[in-house]
């Protein structure tokens, strides 16, 4: 895993250390797609450009057309034919009844207002306690500190799956199942997060450090104030990640939540699913609420979520 | 005092608690001790830590630790369970489920592996090139993977509902009503269509940073050789990716093995038809949860679902490190 590991950083590596990350990577790509354009101007024929179009339009088609039947159909009122042929995208009466309707059989807003709390809970968890061991993992030498990483490196390996009925009678000993914090709680400091900001404070220069601490800094002062401001992408993929992990989480939710005032929005919706199966304009108006919040905070910090990929493949 | 019949497990997690506290206890007027050799106190690392560690220590390891524990145990969820030694594990070789379950996880596997390490990567060579607006195709690529799995697998219920839009082009094409989601191999299928569905834009992005490392240059040489498009995708391109390759492979893989939400979303809670669709998560889910749960069977299930996946991770990734040699 770990040589895994490096060889897919290793290349991105060069830009980000040094601190100065951001003008360099940019530079590069500007001067790449200047390459390009040279040589797409030289070589590419029309009909290729044709067809690659075509294709992407067509892929477009199928990754984003789900979305909008599923949109158009929530958006259709009860007169109009949802089983029609040939299928009509526009609804012809748009109205938004649906998402009323469905707020009167369950408490959608509710479980959207449980599904908040927990992702931004688990953003504040993950992204303190991840900083915390990661700064610890990177920057400090002490005794075990080898056998800490370790310990961090199996965690990541034990799939949630399998242990998920352990979990569950652990938490049933705390008194916590059937409860956010109980939601919460297994994932709130992930492994792979540790290790993602221990990579992030280990590719800093060390020597600003030093002089922080010649200067009398203590190791809070030198985490809080010189570390860290210097790892807020990696912070800021941290906390995306966990908001979208735990908002789109559906096992653990299911296993732990019994009551469906605590359900999340996930669980809230297999119960809409499970009860109202043959009206299809509700279960759509509720999917609509369920993913529309992370569609707009996808479209507005994009660069995160691929910048997530690239750095925590390995999670899965 | 509940099902945790493993005692000597039980301590274990009570004495973490105590264990990390006393450092914090001390460690709390943090001050400056010029002179040192050691930038900080002895006790400020275990303080940064400590939260991590509890938690991942609570609720990972210690809970896989009593789950292995738990499969050699009678446990049920409100009972203590007593030693029974390997009885669930014989249990699960005569277990009918079980073996569905395999099955059908294994399966997925086959099914979703292949075509989640080939179509990202034709995906990723889609959009590489910066032609004008791509930045916009890629991000609508990627929609599918900010999206909750059960979303996604209610919009596909009801996208191959027996009237839905796709049976409904079915028909009217004269193909008929195509009965995706009560066919117990069509239902399969589905899922596994869903999944690599959700999938492509995930692996895309991963495929994407690794072209830019392909050399320019060879592609170049390669077609003033007179080499096609074909024959440069198999000569430069593949080479060029093929740890990233591997790295998909074993990361779907995974994925694939542990499959829970999707077949469960699309044949409900008792798995398809008769159960034929069961997968091994779904497996472990029912029989460990309720009140008359089988906790000490459904932990020898769970222990079958790590050692395989870590199987899969191991082999995958020794396939790569006999290639590289």
């Amino acid at each position: 895993m770990s040589t895994l590991t490096a060889s897919r950083r290793g290349p991105s590596r060069p830009g980000r250390s040094g601190g100065s990350g951001g003008p360099s990577r940019r530079e590069e790509r500007r001067r790449e797609r200047l390459a390009e354009k040279q040589q797409s101007g030289r070589r590419m024929p029309v009909w290729q450009w044709v067809l690659r179009y075509a294709l992407l339009l067509a892929v477009l088609a199928l990754t984003v057309g789900p979305f909008l039947w599923q949109l158009s159909t929530s958006l259709k009122g009860p007169t109009e034919d949802i089983y029609s042929y040939p299928p009509k995208l526009l609804p012809e009466d748009p109205t938004f009844d649906n998402y009323g309707k469905v707020a009167e059989l369950i408490p959608v807003w509710d479980f959207a207002l449980n599904s908040l709390k927990v992702a931004a809970a688990n953003v504040l968890t993950n992204c303190v306690g991840a900083a915390l061991a990661g700064y610890a993992l990177a920057r400090m030498r002490f005794r075990g500190r080898k056998a800490a990483l370790v310990v961090f490196v199996m965690a990541m390996l034990v799939p949630v799956e399998s242990i998920i009925i352990a979990q569950f009678l652990t938490m049933r000993e705390l008194q916590l199942n059937n409860t956010l914090v109980g939601v919460l709680l297994p994932a709130c400091i992930g492994a792979m997060n540790v290790l993602l900001m221990r990579n992030a404070f280990a590719n800093l220069p060390y020597e600003v450090e030093e002089a922080a601490y010649v200067d009398g800094a203590n190791a809070w002062q030198r985490f809080y104030r010189i570390a860290l401001p210097s790892v807020k992408g990696t912070l800021a993929v941290v906390a995306i990640f966990a908001f979208m992990g735990a908002w789109d989480d559906f096992l653990w939710p299911l296993i732990v939540l019994s009551d469906q005032s605590n359900f999340t929005l996930t669980v809230g919706l297999n119960y809409l699913h499970g009860q109202f199966a043959d009206n299809q304009r509700l279960v759509a108006a509720g999917t609509i609420i369920a993913v529309l919040p992370l569609i707009v905070m996808f479209a507005c910090l994009q660069r995160f979520f691929f910048r997530g990929v690239g750095e925590g493949a390995v999670k899965g | 005092m509940t099902a945790m019949t493993t005692g000597s497990g039980n301590g274990q997690a009570v004495q973490a608690g105590p264990a990390a506290a006393p450092p914090a206890a001390a460690e709390a007027p943090e001050s400056r001790r010029p002179g040192r050799i050691r930038t900080h106190l002895p006790s400020s690392p275990w303080l940064f830590l400590a939260p991590g560690l509890l938690i991942v220590g609570g609720f990972s390891l210690y809970p896989f630790v009593s789950t292995v524990l738990n499969s050699f145990t009678d446990a049920r969820t409100l009972v203590d369970g007593q030693w029974v030694g390997g009885a669930n594990y014989q249990e699960l070789i005569h277990d009918e489920m079980f073996w569905i379950g395999l099955r059908n996880s294994a399966l997925y596997v086959l099914g979703v592996v292949p075509l989640l390490v080939v179509l990202p990567l034709l995906l990723a060579m889609l959009v590489q090139r910066h032609l004008p607006g791509i930045t916009f195709f890629r991000s609508a690529f990627y929609t599918p993977v900010v999206a909750s799995v059960v979303v996604v697998g209610l919009i596909w219920v009801w996208l191959l509902d027996d009237r839905g839009l796709v049976n409904s082009v079915l028909g009217a094409i004269g193909v008929g009503t195509v009965p995706f989601l009560s066919d117990q191999w069509l239902l399969l299928l589905s899922a596994m269509l869903v999944t690599v569905w959700k999938g492509l834009g995930y692996y895309m992005i991963i495929y994407l940073a690794a072209l830019t490392n392909v050399p320019r240059e060879l592609h170049e040489a390669c077609a003033v050789d007179g080499a096609g498009a074909v024959r440069r995708f198999f000569t430069v391109t593949v080479p060029a990716v093929r740890s990233t390759m591997v790295l998909v492979g074993a990361l779907s893989s995974v994925a694939a093995f542990k499959v829970f939400s999707e077949v469960y979303l699309m044949a409900g809670d008792g798995g398809g038809p008769g159960g034929a669709d069961t997968t091994l998560v779904m497996l472990v889910r029912q029989v460990g949860t309720g009140l008359s749960g089988r906790v000490g069977y459904a932990s020898a299930i769970s222990v079958v679902v790590f050692v395989v996946t870590l199987g899969l991770m191991l082999l995958v990734l020794r396939a790569n490190r006999k290639e590289d040699r």
